[in-house]
């Protein structure tokens, strides 16, 4: 079961909810019910699942509803249609008391603008939840020091919020979350407010961290290029309503409609894009079966200067060049092996395109794509070009 | 216009305060007597007692140690104290802080739960900022009638008519320095799932402390304002010494009673702003 279930959440900001309600279920737009109600479309029913372990990330552009959707998970906005199921529980319906509970044990939030309460020292902030909680000073403490030490800052704990630089706030900011120990991050465009070096590292950090921690993390962002980077699917938002739910790939390379395909258009393609989307399927000749004539004739019909050579189980021993082929028939050779090459490029599956694009630039023979030393595909210099450049490419790379 | 008569706002608030004087004449009596003792003697029989030497000289070192360890403050506290003591009007600045104090302690007691009320109420704000307005505006000596007529004279209705005169900086300030806090920190602090006490207690007021403090003066400052005109009531101090020299046209006294006010509110006034201070600043 998802750990986060968002069934048709809406959120109307204003007086006339029911009636904006209605409008919104005969299909007008956002622009159109304001007009008619006064009333502002924060969230247009929202439906999404998360599942236990998985980093979703929401983005959109301001304005889009992204932070109303996040405050409606943990509802510091009260929803006005819709169901938030946090481990099968409907918060929409809890009392407060429950709520309070959900809020202490399962949901930390980390805030856009760290949030840091200025008058409590670092280590205060950090176990500031724990506290909450009624847990007593030593304990909460401890667990606050291991937080602070795990996000880089355990020097620091006597130092005041405002004694610190941005990204180390947040990392208090992450800290304080963390303390808690909830199931569930909610991080509300947490890396918005940094410079773009500082940026990249909590990226970095952030998915570091979660390989050891495994949480749940809803994180927000209007920043489509951290989106791809850490999430490891993506919702994309315009006026309140989900418009695509997708792996990084799938965005990009099918994007849903007209908005998606051009928000996605500048992005930075090499470092979204992998091997695996833009490899060919190969020819190859066997290395036990096929002697220089059956090669020589397999590249005479594709237009081939060389050819992988594998054996029957897709295994990759080398490859051989047009030239040493025509030679070999010439010479009236029967073995491969003997004009074999084996200085192979090999990258795998999931290398960025980023790196395919270094090792391709000089290489004499199309890239090898392997995975376990057995041939998956291979990627020539044209189809790296074509995708960076945003054309058409195959999203199974191979369809065998 | 003559066919509307005069309509008898004056003879309603009257029959008001009689009715209050009435109905609440036990609650009143126990005050005038029994808190009227207790201000007395914390007056006379502490304040007083402690020795002149012994008073200034504890003055000047919390001077010293609140103003970070400058002279400024000390040295003005030493001098002002001995000059007033010199000019013997010791009893009577004694009996001026006494007021003071009991009409600030009051007012704050009273002040920064009805701001705290204020902060979380829409509805509460509405009703009481034209309260708090009139009880500002209306002149002070209007005061002084009702308090008088329920604690008849001496330092109990003094300290009445300061504590209605001076609470509404503390109400309004304490408001404002709640709502001051920003969103951001209050949905941090629910999303931890404070409950409305602890938020209360953990973040707005520590927040909004130094906007408190503030409100906490003006009404320390205004309390020292109202000492003149509690005396017409009453009220012992420097204020009697005041009106004395007001009823014998006597310049003289009159001006360095005023200036034994015009020191004691330059004492209180520092020293309460040297305490304001907020942490993680």
């Amino acid at each position: 079961m998802p750990i986060i279930q968002v069934e048709n959440l809406s959120k109307i900001f204003g007086k006339q909810a029911k009636k904006a309600t209605k409008y919104l279920d005969e299909g007008l737009s956002k622009e159109e019910i304001l007009e008619k109600t006064g009333n502002t479309v924060g969230v247009n029913r929202a439906s999404f699942n998360v599942e236990e372990g998985e980093i979703f990330v929401i983005m959109g552009l301001s304005g889009s509803g992204k932070s109303t959707l996040v405050r409606l998970v943990n509802r510091l906005i009260e929803p006005t249609e819709g169901s938030v199921y946090i481990d099968g529980q409907d918060l929409a319906k809890m009392d407060s008391k429950s709520l309070r509970e959900v809020r202490r044990e399962k949901l930390s939030m980390v805030f856009q603008r760290f949030a840091l309460f200025p008058h409590r020292t670092i280590l205060e902030n950090a176990e500031f939840g724990l506290e909450v909680q009624g847990i007593d000073k030593e304990e909460r403490q401890k667990k606050a020091r291991e937080s602070l030490e795990m996000v880089g800052l355990g020097g620091y704990i006597n130092q005041f919020p405002s004694q610190l630089s941005g990204g180390m706030q947040q990392r208090v900011g992450l800290a304080r979350a963390l303390a808690n120990d909830p199931e569930i991050l909610l991080m509300d465009e947490a890396f918005s407010a940094l410079d773009p070096l500082i940026r990249k590292e909590m990226q970095d950090e952030l998915l570091e961290l979660q390989e050891s921690m495994q949480k749940t993390i809803l994180f927000i962002t209007h920043d489509l290029d951290e989106a791809l980077r850490i999430g490891d699917r993506i919702a994309l938002m315009k006026d309140g309503k989900i418009v695509q739910i997708g792996t990084p790939e799938e965005i990009l390379v099918n994007p849903a409609n007209d908005y998606v395909e051009k928000f996605v258009e500048d992005v930075d393609r090499s470092k979204v894009l992998t091997a695996e989307h833009i490899m060919k399927r190969p020819e190859t000749v066997d290395i036990e079966k096929h002697g220089p004539r059956t090669a020589l004739e397999r590249m005479r019909k594709e237009g081939l200067s060389s050819i992988y050579v594998t054996d029957a189980k897709r295994k990759l021993h080398g490859y051989v060049m047009a030239d040493d082929v025509a030679e070999a028939v010439k010479n009236d050779k029967k073995d491969l092996k003997d004009i074999m090459r084996t200085d192979i490029l090999k990258v795998e599956k999931d290398t960025s395109m980023a790196e395919i694009f270094n090792l391709i630039h000089d290489a004499p023979v199309p890239v090898a794509v392997v995975e376990n030393d057995r041939l998956q595909g291979i990627i020539v210099r044209g189809a790296v070009i074509a995708a960076l450049a945003g054309n058409e490419v195959n999203l199974n790379g191979i369809d065998s | 216009m003559e066919l509307i008569p005069k309509i008898p706002v004056a003879e309603w608030v009257s029959s008001f305060t009689d009715w209050v004087t009435d109905t609440f004449e036990p609650l009143f009596d126990f005050i005038k007597n029994d808190f009227g003792d207790f201000i007395e003697m914390f007056a006379e029989d502490w304040l007083m007692n402690i020795p002149i030497w012994l008073f200034i000289v504890v003055v000047g070192v919390i001077a010293f140690f609140i103003s970070g360890k400058k002279l400024g403050l000390t040295a003005f506290s030493v001098v002002g104290l001995w000059f007033i003591s010199n000019q013997e009007l010791w009893e009577e600045l004694m009996n001026t802080f006494t007021l003071v104090i009991f009409a600030s302690l009051i007012s704050v007691v009273i002040g920064v739960p009805f701001g705290i009320w204020m902060a979380k109420s829409r509805t509460v704000e509405k009703i009481l900022t034209p309260i708090l307005d009139f009880m500002q505006t209306m002149p002070a000596f209007v005061y002084l009638i009702p308090a008088v007529a329920f604690f008849s004279i001496g330092m109990v209705p003094g300290v009445a008519a300061s504590v209605i005169f001076a609470t509404p900086p503390t109400v309004r300030f304490t408001n404002l320095g709640i709502r001051q806090v920003s969103h951001e920190l209050i949905e941090a602090s629910d999303s931890f799932g404070t409950t409305n006490t602890q938020k209360l207690f953990k973040v707005q007021l520590p927040m909004a402390k130094k906007t408190i403090m503030a409100g906490i003066n003006q009404t320390v400052m205004l309390a020292l304002s109202m000492v003149v005109i509690a005396s017409m009531i009453g009220a012992k101090g420097l204020g009697q010494t005041v009106i004395t020299g007001l009823q014998r046209a006597d310049v003289g006294t009159g001006f360095v009673a005023g200036l034994g006010i015009v020191i004691l509110a330059i004492i209180i006034d520092r020293f309460t702003q040297n305490l304001n201070t907020q942490r993680g600043e």
